[in-house]
């Protein structure tokens, strides 16, 4: 049974006919071509699927998407959207953190929300709060140090 | 100092943007108009035969295009219905009979995934149950169920000559080495030690699972887009497969989201090009996790190693050593035959006798994995070298110094080592510990211990890479490859070993992703050969370039080709650099026209003398040698059995660092993937079924098992014949973490583990057995 559903992807209201099965990561993949949202796992337990829901991260491999109607969804498409990097993504950049770069996007995106919900994390918060996330290439050294460069970057200005 | 402008220096990878973006290409991007999904029924048993396919109303589904079995495939006319690296032994569908628990049994192809999922419902076979054998030792032994009753070469790589057809057994290839006389020293020995060393199967988990599009084109040619190593091999495999010319075959390969050796080899292609062949449609085949843990794994290893010491000197060493292939050999003799050569160590032993099996169990096949069955192998003899220089009250680093081959000196094969930077990264590797510094003395629930590791792997040899570099009248070049980018950084490696040799800037330099239309042939893209080979076909390709403009500006100028350089973008007399002119001049020089372009074609091809099948005796058995060191300090919680790191170096030794970042980077993130395997990593099986096939279930190492203090150090023994003196760097550091993190653990708790992984349970065990913690309970 297709529904009609009204999703807010990156400050755009996207009108969608949508089965009550599928999951968001499917709807933003397959209907919205957002390539940076990617399936690893398909259990909530890799990170590679992570989208923010309202600021917070979540693994959109676990939502319906019928039921995050009216939600804010941002995926990584929508922090550069005029061509200028994120401070996140500029910082990720600077310290090389992406290697195969499949993980990258849903890193990010826990970075930010990281950052959003305490500005200066101690290293032990951000491997806390980044453990959800899996990076195979094993660029967990690198990720770490963008976590503290996109910290500074944010608070150059 | 480096004289060189780009090689050596830390530039950072072009593709960078496009991935914190996430706008990169990956096989799963692609779309095609009228695409079809793929869903697959597989195996619920680990050996059975197939009595009953009742596939009818599957195929009456709505929006089901197609619904395959292994008896339709065998019946089709000029396909062949098996296929393999080594031994054509998998079939596309399983064939009468299933050999695995997720073995691929009816294949489905839908307008969507979920009516293509629904269809797998309405499929019933029935199956009637075989004997199994799931231990690899029980399934070496003479009279074990038989997986395969027979074998067929694939011939499709020179290395693998030595496979052979045959033998009613499940071992489908035994690996010899015979030096000295064994017998002999340990009849002679002061001390013989023994022990067996095991490490489980595992999962690679690469983030972006196997993924494979297949279309035909207006001009009947079948495109392949996939996440593959190999896209050579995928093309020869397919036009084996369906007996079609290899010029009406093109396999494309984006950006791989990780690969660690799943990707090498046919995986989904075969299947997925025979679902466009029957539908005439676009058909794209994504594995879910759960079927990436039954598609591949890291082969289960057990070693029996035996060492006899005389005069404090190991004077023979004797392994016996059993891969678990599963039930499709994969590259599994590749595999046994290239560690399996090194599994006496990279010591001096007069005396050595090797046994490596590759056997057959009912299990899911393993294949290549990041080190290539050498950790493995340096599990078993790194290890054992800690108990016996601590059996024999000597220090273990001094104890490997004593015994580490120098250059120029025969590895257990009869071959020299050359560029072989072994003892350096032991120095380096202890020093960076502080091994020399007095330890405290030990007290209360946590106690600390260091550890160090070293071991070699050798590239495989015999082995091609090709290249071509059309220049660009403005100087701009296009590198035609098919080598793989899938994280390494292999473009920004070829970008500035190009750049360097032509004298042009970074940027100029575009890589042109594998295409077997338009790139040539590589012989895969994994082993730590990349650097080496591609570099240096790369390499010899811009030198062929460069003759031609450095022959046209002579001429202009009238002056010798052997005077001049090429730097900054221009072609100029050595010492009087304002005589010369940019490479667009040296273009209309030679041309008299824009647009031109000049193309240079090389192969790298380095060869090996083939081993005595007997002894194993090899005048040169490999092209070059990486030596690694691991030194690590742990934490044990007695308490708990948790360990933690406190300290770790990977210490690598790779030639020239083409890109010095990229090198820590692979040897870090190598050394992380090998702590994770270390702890944490293994797929329980009951019964040929998997426990843990899910990342809820199998957990890998997260930012928050990252060592406290985690540094890579970078060796550089330059390799004569290597671009700019560069060897390969992917495995270097997955190679002797495990023995580092084990020999750490006995320092600090007097606890030997010799079965992978290290977990809590068997420390307190250890613990236990050795009277210092009271069991718990009853």
């Amino acid at each position: 049974m297709k529904r009609a559903v009204s999703l807010r992807v990156n400050g755009r209201e996207e009108q969608l006919q949508i089965e009550d099965a599928d999951t968001l990561l499917e709807v933003l993949r397959d209907r919205l071509r957002l390539w940076s949202v990617r399936e690893g796992c398909g259990v909530g337990a890799c990170g590679t699927c992570t989208v923010l829901l309202d600021g917070r991260p979540a693994s959109s491999c676990l939502l319906l998407a019928a039921r995050v109607e009216g939600r804010q969804i941002v995926t990584v498409e929508g922090l550069s959207q005029d061509s200028t990097l994120d401070p996140i993504q500029q910082a990720f950049v600077e310290q090389r953190a992406p290697q195969c770069g499949y993980c990258t996007p849903g890193f990010i995106l826990s970075v930010k929300a990281l950052l959003d919900e305490n500005p200066k994390p101690t290293d032990e918060e951000v491997r806390e709060y980044l453990a959800g996330n899996l990076c195979r290439c094993g660029g967990y050294p690198d990720i770490m140090r963008s976590v503290r460069a996109a910290h500074e970057l944010r608070n150059r200005d | 100092m480096s004289t060189h402008s780009v090689v050596g220096k830390s530039v950072y990878r072009r593709d960078a943007t496009q991935k914190v973006t996430g706008q990169i290409l990956h096989v799963g991007n692609i779309e095609m108009p009228g695409m079809l999904h793929v869903a697959v029924l597989r195996s619920p048993y680990p050996h059975a035969r197939i009595t009953r396919i009742e596939k009818s109303r599957a195929e009456a589904l709505e929006g089901v295009a197609a619904v395959l079995t292994g008896a339709d495939i065998a019946a089709m006319p000029g396909v062949d219905p098996y296929f393999g690296p080594a031994f054509c032994d998998q079939p596309i569908l399983a064939i009468d009979r299933v050999l695995h628990v997720g073995d691929l049994v009816v294949a489905v192809a839908a307008e969507e995934l979920r009516q293509a999922e629904d269809a797998l419902q309405l499929v019933d076979v029935d199956y009637e149950p075989l004997p199994t054998v799931f231990d690899v030792r029980e399934a070496a032994q003479p009279g074990a169920p038989l997986v395969h009753e027979e074998l067929r070469p694939a011939g499709a790589f020179a290395d693998l000559a030595h496979v052979k057809a045959g033998q009613k057994s499940n071992v489908c290839y035994h690996f010899k080495l015979r030096k000295g006389n064994v017998q002999n020293a340990f009849e002679e020995a002061d001390r013989i030690f023994e022990d067996t060393f095991s490490s489980p199967p595992a999962q690679h988990m690469p983030m972006e699972p196997h993924v494979t599009l297949v279309y035909m084109d207006e001009n009947e040619k079948i495109n392949v887009w996939t996440a593959t190593q190999t896209p050579s091999f995928v093309r020869t495999q397919l036009a084996s497969t369906f007996g079609i010319s290899m010029n009406r075959i093109r396999v494309r390969v984006p950006y791989l989201g990780g690969g660690y050796g799943s990707k090498l080899y046919a995986k989904l292609e075969p299947l997925v090009t025979l679902l466009a062949l029957t539908t005439r449609r676009p058909v794209r085949y994504s594995l879910t996790r759960e079927e990436e843990f039954q598609t591949i794994t890291k082969h289960g290893v057990v070693v029996k190693i035996k060492t006899a010491v005389k005069d404090g000197l190991i004077s023979a060493r004797h392994c016996e050593v059993y891969f678990d292939t599963g039930a499709y050999a994969e590259i599994g003799p590749r595999i046994v035959h290239k560690s399996g050569y090194t599994s006496a160590g990279p010591y001096r032993i007069p005396n050595v006798w090797i046994d490596a099996y590759c056997v057959y169990t009912n299990k899911p096949p393993a294949g290549a994995f990041r080190g290539f069955g050498v950790p493995q192998v340096i599990w078993a003899y790194d290890s054992q070298m800690d108990t016996i220089a601590r059996a024999l009250g000597v220090d273990s680093v001094e104890f490997r110094m004593r015994h580490a081959l120098d250059e120029g000196e025969p590895f257990a094969t009869g071959t020299q080592v050359r560029s072989f930077g072994l003892k350096e990264s032991i120095r380096q590797a202890a020093q960076a510990i502080e091994w020399s510094k007095t330890r405290p003395p030990k007290s209360g629930t946590r106690l600390r211990g260091k550890g160090i590791a070293a071991g070699v792997k050798a590239v495989l040899t015999p082995s091609i890479s090709g290249a071509i570099i059309i220049m660009n009248a403005d100087g701009s070049v296009n590198v035609l490859s098919s080598t793989v980018e899938m994280g390494q950084g292999s473009e920004t490696m070829m970008a500035q070993i190009v750049a360097e040799e032509l004298g042009i800037s970074f940027d100029q330099v575009r890589i042109v992703q594998p295409d077997t239309d338009i790139t040539p042939y590589d012989t895969i893209t994994a082993g730590s050969r990349s650097t080496y080979h591609m570099g240096n076909a790369v390499r010899m390709a811009a030198g062929k370039i460069k003759t031609e403009l450095f022959s046209a500006v002579a001429a202009k100028l009238e002056v010798n080709t052997e005077d001049l350089i090429a730097r900054d973008g221009r072609i100029s007399v050595r010492g009087t650099e304002e005589k010369g002119m940019t490479i667009g001049q040296a273009f209309l020089a030679k041309f008299g026209s824009l647009g031109t372009t000049i193309t240079g074609e090389a192969i790298c091809q380095p060869t090996a003398a083939p081993m005595d099948p007997e002894t194993g005796q090899s005048e040169k058995c490999t092209e070059y040698w990486f030596p690694s060191a691991s030194a690590a300090e742990v934490e044990v919680d007695t308490e708990t059995g948790q360990v933690s790191i406190v300290k770790f170096l990977s210490v690598g030794d790779v030639g020239t660092a083409i890109n010095p970042k990229h090198c820590e980077q692979q040897l870090l993130g190598s050394a992380i993937t090998h702590l994770s395997l270390t702890f944490f990593e293994e797929m329980i099986f009951e019964e040929g079924q998997l426990l843990n096939g899910s990342l809820l279930d199998y957990q890998i190492a997260s930012m928050k098992d990252l060592p406290e203090t985690f540094e890579p150090i970078v060796v550089e023994e330059p390799h004569e014949s290597g671009p700019f003196g560069a060897k390969g760097v992917g495995e270097t550091g997955t190679l002797t973490v495990s023995a580092a993190i084990a020999n750490a653990v006995e320092d600090a708790i007097g606890v030997r583990i010799r079965d992978l992984p290290i977990t809590p349970e068997k420390i307190l065990r250890g613990l236990t057995e050795k009277g210092q913690v009271a069991p718990k309970g009853k």
